[in-house]
């Protein structure tokens, strides 16, 4: 057993970025007199950075490869969401255009996934011509205007307007109203039910098998991941209830852990980015791996689409600029390998909190918006350099 | 006795959680090829690195003494001042650059910011001349073989005023040939006043060579054996000192093995180079091997061994292809993929395990699976519980050390990963199994190891091709050899007939026929 005992040392090597949030988390939440654990806080939290962990999920596969990266993402949001919206603006029917959004999404990442995986041009050209195009055609699309969207429905699903909540459908059966919100409860409930489950199971496995994997470690983690879901969930209770667009961002996440974790596509990803010529050896076709990495970001860009048309009730011109990189830092913050091969879902996500705690709580704090980009540059640039000094000492 | 050079007094060298050199005591005379033997990790290179100013002083405990003096080397360019010059295993040229431009790389003649390219290629030459090197200097490194790319090593060691050369494994990647020119060339400066420090594998050579062989066993030098003497010292004696017991057999028997009916069949193969299309690399080669058979191929570096396996495997190497395979008396066709020839249950074992092999940076359960997914999942979807059961039993059967199959391949040893690249093709089920240069580049112990598992392979009827350019281990381990020169079969033997004067017999005469 004494082999699986960690090292303090090796301790924080390992949940640096944890224990980074953490601290960040601590700090502002002090900074601002608790305002940024406040249930409106942690709404917004959510709100504003749902297209990051979606756009986030689809480039860790894309970084998993060998870390190739897409620089289109940005503009591919913004193209799916300009014709989502001038198809909707012309009264076609809601579901059609969230359709045909997610269909434009998938299509051009197949599209430039071909010149990638094909033909072999480099990821960063490819996807910097998309970059290019898309941009352009999304102004075409709208004529250089913005255009609103008037479709309750689709912004109460995707996280627009005020009305973006998950119903309580548990009051409205009971006939009792007030707060807290009881079917965000249940849903909350439910997730950490299923997570305590699951760990329940690893460890019965881990147990039959004889893996030895410190128990109290996995229980420890379990009761404070669940006590953080319950603490985000009891908030929002105490608000307006569930946000849809966490339904997304759950969702997304869940199946991009499974892909990474469970199947033999994820298998393959990691494996070509840590040795492509090993994997294609091993009768791996690795062009079908990229391809498949750059056609899921591209679905993942026209989800992001559809979040972000909702959040702001339309779409402008401009939207979308700066996204691929709030998606490529998140990856890298949570301990994606610059050279592929590395890198989990679970990482990306700490990366991406921990940056969008880092927006808010300097914006409450009032920090200048150019003082703003500065640290953000910084927290990116130490993340790696962390990440590449505690790989040296290793060796 | 002659001047004492280089003393290394109790060096002790610490990682965390490892004392990879405890107290080691080290003494190179002036003038004399002292060579350092020892199994993989016993601590040879790691004691190279603390002497070069790899790892800087102040990080190990000990002295170093040269010319008498105790030197603190905080950088390999303090050492190289003094004239110790290291030459890696791992080739360090830049393949695009010319050869006189990667001699001065990091040691520019004239200005930094303006270099002199007439005294670079001068003096360039003048030192490719002392390696019996007949090249430009202006030749590209890319358009020379790896034979003359390790001579542009000792070339650009010479060109730092080398008066102490350390070689690591400097053959390990040559042919007999090559080899047996570059021994003769150390004999050669040995003469002119060269001290040099050889680390290798290949005992018959250091027994050549060396005028003292020093063991290194868990990071302590056990014994320095005297090579002074008429006869050469046997390779027996050196194995001793390294096991630390007498190794009997290096060869394990194979015993109740029925040889069977022809499992698959080669005719007429010719492969052309995907660079140079009008290049043959395999020129007309027919073979067969019969289940239960191990069928060694014997051929110099270059000979055109790795490319044959691999153009049989699913056409991984190679353009216009030409040629049959027949498995189980049936033609096959496998253009596609290496994904066909797995389906087919051939098995590719590569010789460059870090490169085309393992997937370093992944655990040994994950690199287990790979070539067999499919086994351990359903759906596509991975069964964790059944994969971790598939590493699990094959780390027990092969022995591999590691306290966990969660481990990355990385953090093995050689020995370890070729367990870990065999474990791979053994589970993907196949029934020809092609092995690369199956044991390069580890330990007496971890050899014996893995031919016992190839033993077992042949036992289990499995048909099995063994390429090596060690004759011992094709004399030892094969039914029937074929010998490969120049891209072509020049000779087939039974082993029992086989000796390795025969076979460098067959590949001179293949080579002034031609």
């Amino acid at each position: 057993m004494n082999e699986n005992r960690m090292s303090v040392g090796a301790f924080f090597q390992k949940y640096t970025m944890v224990i980074a949030l953490v601290a960040v988390v601590i700090f502002f939440a002090i900074a601002t007199g608790g305002n940024s654990l406040m249930p409106g806080s942690i709404n917004n939290l959510i709100s504003q950075n749902g297209y990051v962990f979606v756009l986030a999920a689809g480039m860790l596969l894309c970084i998993l490869t060998g870390g190739n990266i897409d620089l289109s993402v940005g503009s591919v949001v913004c193209f799916t969401a300009a014709v989502g919206c001038v198809m909707m603006a012309s009264k076609i029917n809601m579901w059609i255009a969230v359709l045909a959004m997610l269909a434009i999404g998938l299509l051009i990442g197949t599209f430039q996934g071909f010149w990638i995986a094909k033909l072999r041009v480099p990821a960063f050209i490819a996807t910097l011509s998309g970059m290019y195009a898309f941009r352009g055609f999304s102004n075409v699309v709208l004529g250089g205007f913005r255009v609103d969207i008037t479709n309750e429905q689709f912004l109460i699903l995707f996280g627009g307007g005020r009305e973006c909540y998950v119903p309580d459908f548990i009051r409205q059966w009971t006939g009792t109203t007030g707060k807290p919100n009881l079917t965000c409860l249940a849903i909350g409930a439910i997730a950490i039910l299923v997570y305590v489950l699951m760990t329940v199971r690893k460890i019965m496995v881990q147990r039959k098998l004889n893996i030895h994997q410190s128990i109290p470690g996995q229980v420890i983690t379990t009761v404070l991941i669940s006590g953080v879901i319950g603490f985000i969930v009891w908030q929002l209770s105490n608000l307006r209830g569930f946000p849809t667009v966490l339904i997304w961002i759950a969702l997304v996440l869940g199946i991009y852990q499974y892909i990474t974790t469970k199947t033999a596509m994820g298998r393959h990803l990691y494996a070509v980015g840590g040795n492509e010529k090993a994997t294609a050896l091993s009768g791996v076709k690795t062009r079908n791996v990229y391809w498949f990495a750059y056609a899921s970001m591209g679905l993942m860009a026209g989800l992001a689409g559809i979040l972000t048309a909702a959040r702001a009730k339309g779409i402008d011109p401009v939207y979308g600029e700066g996204y691929e990189m709030d998606a490529i830092a998140s990856c890298f913050i949570g301990g994606a390998s610059a050279y592929g091969g590395i890198g989990k879902v679970s990482g990306m996500i700490i990366g991406a909190v921990l940056m969008g705690v880092i927006n808010q709580g300097m914006n409450m704090v009032g920090v200048d918006s150019n003082l703003q980009k500065v640290v953000k540059g910084l927290v990116l640039l130490g993340a790696v350099v962390f990440d590449v000094l505690s790989k040296r000492q290793k060796r | 006795m002659a001047n004492i050079l280089l003393e290394m007094r109790h060096i002790t060298k610490t990682f965390p959680g490892v004392k990879a050199l405890d107290n080691v005591n080290f003494q190179v005379e002036e003038g004399e090829i002292h060579a350092l033997v020892g199994e993989n990790g016993a601590g040879k290179s790691t004691l190279m690195n603390v002497l070069s100013g790899i790892y800087p002083y102040g990080t190990y405990e000990g002295d170093i003494v040269y010319n008498g003096k105790v030197c603190k080397f905080n950088t390999i360019k303090d050492s190289e001042k003094l004239g110790i010059v290291i030459i890696h295993q791992e080739l360090a040229l830049v393949p695009e650059m010319t050869i006189g431009e990667n001699m001065y790389l990091g040691n520019e003649r004239g200005h930094r910011l303006a270099i002199d390219w007439n005294t670079t290629y001068s003096e360039a030459d003048k030192y490719l001349k002392m390696v019996g090197l007949s090249e430009s200097s202006k030749t590209q490194v890319k358009d020379i073989g790896t034979g003359k790319q390790q001579l542009v090593e000792i070339a650009k060691a010479l060109a730092k005023q080398a008066k102490l050369l350390i070689l690591d494994e400097p053959t390990s990647s040559l042919n007999e040939e090559d080899s047996r020119a570059l021994l003769d060339l150390m004999l050669g400066f040995k003469k002119q006043g060269m001290t040099m420090i050889i680390i290798s594998h290949k005992l018959n050579e250091v027994a050549y060579v060396a005028d003292k062989i020093t063991v290194v066993r868990d990071g302590a030098t056990i014994e320095t054996i005297d090579n002074h003497g008429t006869e050469p010292v046997s390779e027996e004696r050196i194995i001793k000192g390294m096991v630390g017991r007498e190794m009997t057999n290096r060869f394990p028997k194979r015993e109740n093995v029925t040889i069977g009916d022809v499992m698959m069949e080669v005719d007429d193969w010719t492969v052309h180079h995907p660079l140079y299309p009008e290049r043959k690399v395999v020129d007309n080669v027919s073979m067969y091997v019969r289940k239960g058979e191990v069928v060694g191929i014997y051929g110099l570096m270059g000979a055109g061994r790795t490319e044959l396996a691999m153009s049989i495997f699913g056409h991984s190497y190679g353009v216009n292809i030409t040629g049959k395979l027949k498995i189980n008396g049936k033609e096959v066709h496998l253009k596609k993929s290496a994904a066909d020839a797995i389906k087919h249950k051939i098995a590719y074992v590569t010789e460059d395990r870090k490169g085309n092999g393992l997937v370093l940076s992944q655990s040994i359960k994950v690199n287990t699976s790979l070539a067999h997914l499919d086994a351990v999942s359903s759906h596509t979807v991975i069964d964790g519980d059944k994969e971790y059961a598939v590493a699990e039993e094959y780390r027990e059967k092969l022995k591999t050390k590691t306290p966990t199959v969660e481990q990355l391949v990385g953090n093995l040893s050689g020995g370890n990963q070729q367990k870990v690249l065999l474990a791979k093709w053994m589970f993907a089920e196949p029934d020809i199994m092609l092995l690369d240069e199956p044991t390069r580049g580890i330990d007496v112990g971890a050899k014996y190891e893995i031919y016992c598992i190839i033993n077992d392979l042949a036992a289990a009827g499995k048909s099995v091709v063994m390429i090596s350019s060690e004759l011992p281990e094709v004399l030892g381990m094969s039914d029937r050899i074929y010998i490969m020169n120049e891209g072509r079969f020049v000779g087939e033997m039974k082993a029992s007939e086989a000796t390795q004067e025969k076979i460098m017999a067959v590949i001179l005469q293949s080579g002034r026929g031609a």
